[in-house]
């Protein structure tokens, strides 16, 4: 099943990458089965996705929270707290 | 009925005239929030920006009269004094108009998808949330549980 994940703001910067189409196992088909498999690259991965209290979760542009399930084409975004305004 | 999300900056006295017209508008409240201190970049997601703003006003609208509105909201590199934020909010009376522009503000600092990236003298910082930004927010939640506000 392939998504595309988005990141923005620090966690696109720590990543360094804004986009990419990630192939999640079938068995990972929700929103903390998406970051564990992330997280599984190791290094900075590991270390960015590791702390849910500053990574927020939207699913095609809706906040999302960790049970929410995944589907082939889904737009996963990952983000800091908001601080716009 | 505007929400953009724009580059450019706004005038408040133009988009202000653009949602006084009907003849039922007695008030119109507005909000403009400024860059303060040192320049900035902000990020948003666009797509998901435009509709998480009209969410949280058509949760407003919900609660008060509102005849019209604007929000605009910039994004990009801005210096400090910029404009940043509108929220106009037009209304037959006061307290509908205050306490929407109140409330969309407050939400807005808490689920519209946009990051501050401060660019001071001895590096770029990222803006960290503030406690105070979600206690604004859950405050109008409380108002809800204790039925002061329509669920």
């Amino acid at each position: 099943m392939k998504v595309k994940v988005l990141f923005f703001a620090n966690l696109r910067e720590q990543l360094g990458t804004g986009v990419e189409v990630v192939d999640v196992p079938d068995s990972a088909s929700t929103v903390a089965g998406l970051r564990l498999h992330l997280m599984q690259r190791g290094g900075a991965w590991q270390e960015v996705l590791a702390d849910m209290k500053v990574v927020r979760v939207a699913v095609n542009q809706d906040m999302a929270a960790a049970t929410a399930p995944l589907n082939h084409g889904d737009e996963v975004a990952f983000f800091p707290p908001v601080t716009g305004g | 009925m505007k929400v953009s999300v724009q580059q450019e900056d706004f005038d408040l006295g133009l988009e202000v005239l653009d949602i006084q017209e009907d003849n039922r508008v007695g008030a119109v409240a507005s909000f403009v929030g400024q860059v303060r201190d040192v320049p900035m970049t902000l990020e948003h997601y666009p797509g998901m920006t435009e509709n998480a703003i009209k969410k949280i006003v058509e949760e407003a609208r919900a609660q008060w009269q509102i005849l019209d509105y604007t929000v605009v909201h910039r994004y990009g590199e801005l210096q400090v004094n910029d404009q940043i934020v509108l929220v106009a909010i037009a209304s037959s009376h006061r307290a509908d108009a205050f306490a929407a522009c109140q409330f969309i503000m407050d939400f807005l600092k808490t689920q519209a998808p946009f990051w501050k990236k401060e660019h001071h003298p001895e590096g770029d910082r990222w803006v960290n949330a503030l406690e105070a930004d979600d206690q604004a927010a859950e405050r109008w939640r409380k108002l809800k549980q204790q039925r002061l506000l329509k669920p």
